[in-house]
C-alpha cells in the first residue's frame, strides 16, 4: 500500500492526499421502504410520506436533500454561510431535485450528473477542492426517489407491470456530508476516477450487468495506482450492482487475478431484503450508496470495525432517448478511499 | 484492466447468469388472473341478460363499461398494480389492462397540468396500441373490401 510524502496524482487515474480532508459530519434521510430494510436502524431519519409533505415526487425528493444537508450542518455546528461550495446531484432531468432542494441555502453550487455514481463524484471533487486549499468546508450530497425515477425513466407508479427478477429498486433518500480540510475522524486518503466502460449491454433493466465492467475497471486501476491488494482493505463497497452485477464484478476481477470476494459488499444488496420487500436484485439510485455510506459505513468506521474502506458508487449513463434509439448502456464508477484518522 | 472480455463474450456470459422469470409459473398465474377477469365479465353478462330485457350486444357493452370502471377504480386505489404484478399478462391483455394503462398516466401526470400533463401524456402507454390497432383495422378493412369486390368473400 502506497504511502507518499505529498499530495498529488498517483498512477494513471488516482490522487493521493497526504493531509487528507475529513468527514466532519453526515446525515442520512431515508424513505419508508428503506427504513423497513436491514439497514433501517442506521439512518438518521425515516420519512414515511414519500412526497415528504409536498405535492409531487420531485418536490418531495428536494425536501429529502434539503433535510439531509441541514441535518449534516447542524451536526457539524455550522451554518450554510460556513460552507464554501456544495457538490451535489440526483437522477432527474436537469438535476431539479438538487436545484430546488438547495437553492434556499445560498451556497456556491456545482451540479453533478454521474447517474448513480454521483455520490462518489461529489466526494471526489469536494476532497480535491479541500486538498487544493480552495476551501475549509464543503458539502457533498446526492439523492434519488423511487416515484420520481419510475415516472421519469419507466412507467407511472399506478401502471400495472411485472418487473423482471434481475431489475433493481430505486432508493428513496438523500445523504449529505460536510467535509473539512483538516478535521474529521474519517478521512479521504485518495480517489480513483473511473472511465466510461461500455460492453454493449442493451437491457435497461439489467443495470448490474451494464455497470459491473466500470466497477471492475476502477477497482483494478485503484489497486494498480495505490500498489495495494484486496487484503489492505476491510471492505470494498460498490454502489448498486445488485446480485447479478456482484457476480459479474467478482468474475471480471478474478480473470485479472484479483479476489475481492471477502471484502466486497454492495450497498444495493445490503439495503433491502429481496425476499420480503419485492426489490429484485437490490436497491439502486444515487441515494442508495449515499445513505448506506452516511448511515451504515461511517458508523462501522467510527466504531473501529473497519479502518480502511473503498467506496465505489456505480452509475449507468443512459437516458430514455439513448435507450429508445437503440444505444447500449455505458457505465461508470468512482472510487473514494476512506481511512480512520487514527489509522494513519 | 489487463484482461477484458470481448463484447460478444460478455453479452453471452451475462445472458447465461441473469436469472430468468419462470415461464411455466408465470403462464399459470396469467391464466388464473385473465380467466378470473373473463369469468367476472361472463357473470356480468349473464346477470344483465337474466334481469334486464336487453339484447346480447347491449349486455356485451355493459360488460365492457363495468370492467373498465372497476379497473379504473382499482387503479385509483392503487390495487391494480399489485394484481398485475402477480398476474402479469393475465391482467394486462383484457380490457381492464388497457383501462389501467390510460388511468395510470392520467393520475401520475395530473401534477403537470390539464394540458401538458394529462392531455399530452394520458396515452403515453396506450397510444401505440390505439394507433396500430386502428391502422391494422384500416388495412384489414381495405383487404375485406377488395375481397368482396372480387367475389372471394360474401
Amino acid at each position: 500500500m502506497v504511502s507518499k510524502l505529498k499530495t498529488g496524482p498517483l498512477g494513471l487515474q488516482s490522487i493521493y492526499f497526504k493531509d487528507a480532508p475529513g468527514l466532519l459530519s453526515w446525515a442520512s434521510i431515508a424513505g419508508k421502504k428503506e427504513g423497513e430494510g436491514p439497514l433501517g436502524s442506521y439512518f438518521d431519519e425515516i420519512i414515511d410520506d414519500a412526497a415528504f409533505g409536498q405535492d409531487t415526487w420531485e418536490e418531495g425528493e428536494s425536501e429529502f436533500m434539503e433535510a439531509a444537508c441541514k441535518l449534516a450542518l447542524k451536526k457539524a455546528g455550522l451554518t450554510a454561510k460556513d460552507i464554501r461550495y456544495l457538490y451535489g446531484g440526483d437522477l432527474l432531468g436537469q438535476l431539479i431535485a438538487t436545484t430546488f432542494g438547495i437553492k434556499n441555502m445560498e451556497i456556491p453550487f456545482f451540479g453533478l450528473y454521474g447517474a448513480c455514481s454521483t455520490m462518489g463524484e461529489a466526494l471526489s471533487l469536494a476532497s480535491m477542492c479541500l486538498a487544493g486549499g480552495f476551501a475549509d468546508n464543503v458539502i457533498a450530497t446526492a439523492s434519488s426517489h423511487f416515484g420520481g425515477a419510475e415516472k421519469n425513466f419507466r412507467f407511472p407508479l399506478e401502471y400495472g407491470n411485472q418487473r423482471p427478477p434481475y431489475s433493481t429498486w430505486t432508493v428513496t433518500g438523500s445523504g449529505a456530508f460536510v467535509l473539512s480540510r483538516t478535521k474529521g475522524d474519517i478521512v479521504i486518503r485518495g480517489i480513483t476516477t473511473g472511465k466510461i466502460k461500455d460492453y454493449g449491454i442493451k437491457d435497461s433493466m439489467n443495470m448490474g450487468a451494464s455497470m459491473a465492467p466500470a466497477a471492475a475497471s476502477t477497482i483494478y486501476q485503484h489497486f494498480q495506482d495505490f500498489s495495494s491488494t484486496p487484503e489492505n482493505y476491510d471492505r470494498i463497497f460498490t454502489g448498486d450492482l445488485g446480485k447479478v452485477g456482484q457476480e459479474i464484478l467478482l468474475k471480471l476481477l478474478e480473470e485479472n487475478n484479483l479476489d475481492i470476494s471477502k471484502q466486497h459488499r454492495d450497498c444495493g444488496i445490503e439495503i433491502f431484503n429481496p425476499d420480503t420487500q419485492n426489490t429484485g436484485c437490490g436497491g439502486s439510485g444515487c441515494g442508495c450508496s449515499a445513505i448506506t455510506l452516511a448511515g451504515y459505513i461511517t458508523k462501522q468506521m467510527l466504531e473501529g470495525s473497519w479502518k480502511r474502506v473503498l467506496f465505489v458508487p456505480t452509475g449507468a449513463l443512459l437516458s430514455t432517448v439513448s435507450f429508445n434509439e437503440g444505444q447500449s448502456i455505458p457505465g461508470i464508477a468512482h472510487a473514494v478511499l476512506f481511512e480512520t484518522r487514527k489509522h494513519q | 484492466m489487463k484482461k477484458e472480455p470481448s463484447k460478444d463474450a460478455y453479452n453471452q456470459y451475462v445472458e447465461e447468469i441473469t436469472p430468468k422469470a419462470n415461464v411455466a409459473i408465470n403462464c399459470l398465474k396469467a391464466f388464473i388472473t385473465g380467466g378470473a377477469i373473463c369469468t367476472l365479465g361472463q357473470i356480468i353478462k349473464n346477470t344483465a341478460l337474466y334481469f334486464f330485457p336487453i339484447s346480447e350486444v347491449s349486455a356485451g357493452l355493459w360488460v365492457t363499461v363495468i370492467l373498465i370502471f372497476l379497473s379504473v377504480l382499482l387503479t385509483g386505489l392503487n390495487i391494480y398494480p399489485s394484481i398485475a404484478n402477480w398476474g402479469g399478462a393475465g391482467a394486462l391483455v383484457p380490457i381492464t389492462g388497457f383501462a389501467n394503462s390510460v388511468a395510470a398516466p392520467a393520475i401520475e401526470f395530473q401534477k403537470e397540468g390539464q394540458v401538458f400533463g394529462i392531455g399530452v401524456k394520458i396515452f403515453t402507454i396506450a397510444g401505440p396500441v390505439i394507433l396500430y390497432g386502428i391502422f391494422s383495422s384500416f388495412i384489414a378493412g381495405i383487404l375485406y373490401y377488395i375481397a368482396r369486390l372480387m367475389g372471394w368473400m360474401a
